[in-house]
């Protein structure tokens, strides 16, 4: 009995109309190991943990608990049989404690009390502070305290990195392996190798629905990883452009900002951007990254400071005047499509945009806009079954190329591009990389916020680091280190933290 | 305790062909005229019969395809204004409102200036509805877009104000002089609409001309024109709208005094077509099917005017049968509100479809 998988998986097949999510999958997980499920956007990682929380019903295949064959049927079924999600997106009350929230509702599912949880994993969390005083991270130690006292032993974590910053990730891993001696069985689900590596026994990787196989973390590499993943072997280096230093191009001088309630967002961000130059901007989600954005692009007024382009003011300018001077803006939103596309419109109407108003008279000319759209298909090579289909029915990376696209065509001095590889896979993210390498070329200067900071590294010259709305450094990029940068991010952080990114 | 799953399951469709979507809802329009029938059934009366009835009271002879029309002309007209509004996803339900300050606008061009000529007069009477009417619009978009009041709200608290002051009218300075009811007068023939012959049915007011043309203008404005393309953008993502610069304030009060313009002009039609005086009934509770019928057509111009004639079909027909059955003509509200009913519902079997569970292959 001692080999029982705690979790097996055989032949789950899971479809959605045409598409097939998940296709006979086959995937076990022993108690006291750490499995990575890695796999690209799209490739089936959700899909397939929403079958095991109940979430979702698979249409054929058998999931086995501890040997025996079950049926999971809700969320709640399923933390009743041991299983434990703990979703990207916390499921928190804001104004309760750690404790409250645990106990929540649930008094009848407690199995461990929060005390002693703490105590076994040597978690790190205060059980009587109020959540909303609590910083990302310990916002997810208490979903995963919530888990472990409703006795679940085995463990679905849903991309717990992506909004942590390097020692968070330390300190969650620690406690992952605490979790794994005490014979938990683990699924951690992500993209992102340098994670896989540095944490899982086995690795599964998943690929547009299908297991493309299972390795030992230790008999593989991220190479090898990257081609299970992709399908074939890729060039994961992201390559830095070196071009002569250019003008000082876009300047913010002490500019601070605040939200309607008056909490401040940002304060005295001075930075200087040059022309041909990629000014990466790092940062904890919700550090003021938005903010710093949206006065840029004239959506917000800082309530304080001076931004001038070329040496001219421009804060208080429209943004239409402030795009007509030459400032672009693409920024990808976690819905991808909240701001800057529109989803019910097909993408020569997308591509209008911006540049309708400059036609004269009082009718719409999309000929212009249907040319360009057949052209930016052609060069970026975005999968579309043609010009006339709405956004929202392309894929993630083609929409992203569609949006970048549109700012390049502009022709801009400067160059905003937020979280522009938000979802996408490997190969999507070099195209996208690559027309920003081009455009640094040609001169412009280029604001790019990002979330990987092995990306930031190596795409940027300079990278500027946010934390709690104020700039806490700025570094050349081939002096920064992942722990440098990680440490600034978190150096003067108030307990206060923005739900947006 | 044996687990077992649902037999069924609901999965969301990604497509479906248009031609197939229309067949939904023509199935689900037949299944609430059938719901319908079945109701007449308990009541007692052969369904089938009194169907036909509606019919041939609705279209049986030119006088009543006359009526017909009579009662389509100011459903669709509304319905064409309240599509630009929800188009732009403002939900203007304030119709009603915006019928009634349009027709007081132009009443006191036909009370007080009769001495114009009849051109200029209607002329006159007619901006002045579309004026007046696209002012009480302008009034909760205004507040929307200064103070971000809830226009659903707003729309509807303003119907009431301007239908007590039509009472006031009445009760008060433009109360007819003779008679001990209260009233107001009826338009001098100079202020009358002018009647040319539609086909087939014989002589029917101007309204039905200026309908057509409205119809082809809203469908133009919207799919050709930048400001038609400027109300598809804020109603589909407002964040984007002003990230691309658009003046989204401006447009929205824009959109909203033609939205209500139309409504507005509606009530000049009416109070000069058919009516020939003001009454506060002229609004006659058309703002509101006239929501029904631009949800049900979709927010089409042609599907507006297509709806707004079956529905002015219901309604002609339901006042046969109440003559010939006795069954009440609210009769046809009831249908109305099955119809619309099944076809929303049918939106649900056009976004998902359900499933029978597969086997489970161990």
């Amino acid at each position: 009995m001692q080999f029982t998988p705690a979790i097996q998986l055989i032949r789950l097949t899971k479809c959605f109309d045409s598409v097939t999510a998940c296709d006979c999958i086959d995937l076990d997980v022993r108690r006291g190991e750490i499995l990575a499920l890695l796999g690209e956007n799209g490739s089936g990682k959700t899909t397939l943990t929403n079958m095991l929380s109940g979430i979702y019903q698979p249409d054929a295949g058998q999931i086995l608990l501890d040997g025996k064959p079950v049926i999971i049927r809700s969320p709640r079924d399923a933390i009743r049989q041991g299983i434990g999600m703990i979703h990207q997106h916390f499921k928190l009350v804001e104004v309760m404690t750690a404790r409250e929230n645990i106990l929540l509702g649930q008094q009848s599912l407690i199995k461990t009390n929060p005390e002693d949880a703490v105590k076994a994993f040597g978690l790190k969390v205060g059980l009587n502070k109020k959540v909303y005083d609590m910083s990302v991270s310990e916002k997810q130690t208490v979903e995963i305290l919530k888990v472990l006292c409703r006795g679940a032993d085995k463990l679905i974590l849903d991309e717990p990195t992506a909004v942590l910053t390097p020692q968070e990730i330390q300190s969650l891993f620690d406690t992952l392996h605490a979790m794994r001696k005490e014979g938990k069985a683990i699924i951690i689900i992500t993209h992102k190798l340098e994670e896989v590596m540095a944490v899982s026994d086995r690795v599964t990787v998943l690929r547009k629905g299908v297991n493309v196989g299972t390795v030992g973390t230790g008999q593989t590499d991220r190479f090898s990883l990257t081609e299970m993943m992709v399908g074939q072997a890729i060039d994961l280096d992201v390559k830095r452009v070196e071009t002569p230093p250019g003008q000082p191009l876009l300047r913010l001088d002490k500019v601070s900002a605040e939200d309607d309630s008056g909490r401040t967002l940002l304060k005295d961000i001075s930075f200087t951007l040059n022309q041909g130059e990629i000014l990466g901007v790092a940062g904890v989600a919700g550090s003021g990254q938005k903010a710093l954005c949206e006065i840029i692009a004239g959506l917000e007024n800082p309530s304080g400071g001076t931004i001038t382009l070329d040496k001219q003011p421009i804060n208080g300018l429209s943004p239409r005047e402030i795009i007509k001077r030459g400032i672009s803006m693409a920024f990808i939103p976690e819905d991808r499509l909240g701001m800057g596309l529109v989803g019910g419109l097909n993408i020569p109407d997308n591509l209008l945009l911006k540049t309708y108003r400059d036609q004269k008279g009082f009718f719409l000319k999309r000929k212009p806009a249907r040319l360009e759209g057949e052209e930016m298909i052609r060069k970026l090579k975005i999968v579309t079954p043609g010009l006339n289909v709405k956004i929202r029915k392309l894929s993630g990376g083609n929409v992203q190329k569609v949006l970048l696209g549109r700012e390049i065509n502009l022709s801009p001095k400067v160059l905003i591009t937020a979280y522009p590889v938000r979802g996408l896979d490997i190969g999507a993210s070099m195209t996208i990389y690559d027309m920003l390498n081009e455009q640094k070329r040609k001169g412009v200067g280029i604001l790019f916020v990002g979330e990987d900071l092995d990306v930031l590294i190596s795409l940027c010259d300079r990278i500027l680091v946010l934390c709690a709305g104020k700039v806490s450094a700025i570094v050349e990029s081939q002096f920064a280190t992942k722990a440098l940068l990680g440490m600034k991010m978190t150096g003067l952080k108030t307990d206060k933290e923005d739900e947006y990114a | 305790m044996r687990r077992t799953l649902p037999q069924m399951h609901i999965v969301q469709r990604s497509d479906i062909k248009p031609l197939n979507a229309w067949g939904y809802r023509l199935l689900a329009v037949l299944f609430a005229l059938s719901m319908g029938g079945l109701f007449l059934l308990i009541l007692g009366y052969n369904p089938f019969d009194v169907y036909a009835t509606m019919l041939r009271g609705a279209l049986g002879s030119a006088g009543m395809q006359k009526e017909t029309l009579k009662l389509t002309i100011p459903l669709a007209l509304t319905a064409l204004g309240i599509l630009l509004a929800f188009k732009m996803k403002f939900w203007n339900i304030g119709a009603e409102g915006q019928i009634a300050a349009g027709a007081i606008a132009a009443s006191y061009f036909a009370y007080f200036h009769a001495d114009l000529p009849k051109t200029v007069l209607l002329l006159t009477m007619a901006a002045a509805g579309f004026v007046a009417g696209g002012f009480w619009g302008l009034i909760p978009a205004w507040f929307k877009t200064r103070f971000g009041t809830n226009e659903t709200l707003f729309t509807l608290m303003l119907n009431y104000i301007i239908y007590y002051f039509i009472t006031y009218l009445r009760e008060g300075p433009w109360r007819e002089s003779v008679g001990g009811f209260a009233a107001m007068p009826r338009f001098p023939k100079q202020a009358r609409l002018p009647e040319i012959p539609f086909p087939f049915v014989g002589n029917l007011h101007l309204g039905w001309v200026v309908l057509l043309v409205m119809m082809v203008l809203v469908f133009i404005y919207l799919r050709y024109t930048k400001q038609g393309y400027e109300i598809t953008v804020v109603g589909e993502n407002e964040r984007t709208a002003r990230y691309a610069g658009m003046p989204v304030k401006r447009i929205i009060l824009r959109t909203m005094f033609l939205s209500a313009g139309i409504a507005g002009l509606v009530g000049m039609l009416q109070v000069s077509g058919p009516d020939r005086q003001l009454t506060d009934s002229v609004g006659g509770g058309r703002g509101f099917t006239a929501i029904s019928i631009v949800w049900l057509a979709r927010l089409s111009p042609f599907g507006s005017v297509a709806v707004a004639f079956l529905f002015a079909i219901l309604q002609k027909g339901s006042s046969m049968m109440q003559t010939e059955y006795r069954i009440p003509a609210s009769m046809s509200d009831i249908l109305q509100g099955i119809i619309l009913f099944c076809v929303l519902g049918a939106e649900f079997f056009l976004q998902y479809r359900i499933l029978k569970r597969k086997e489970v292959a161990a």
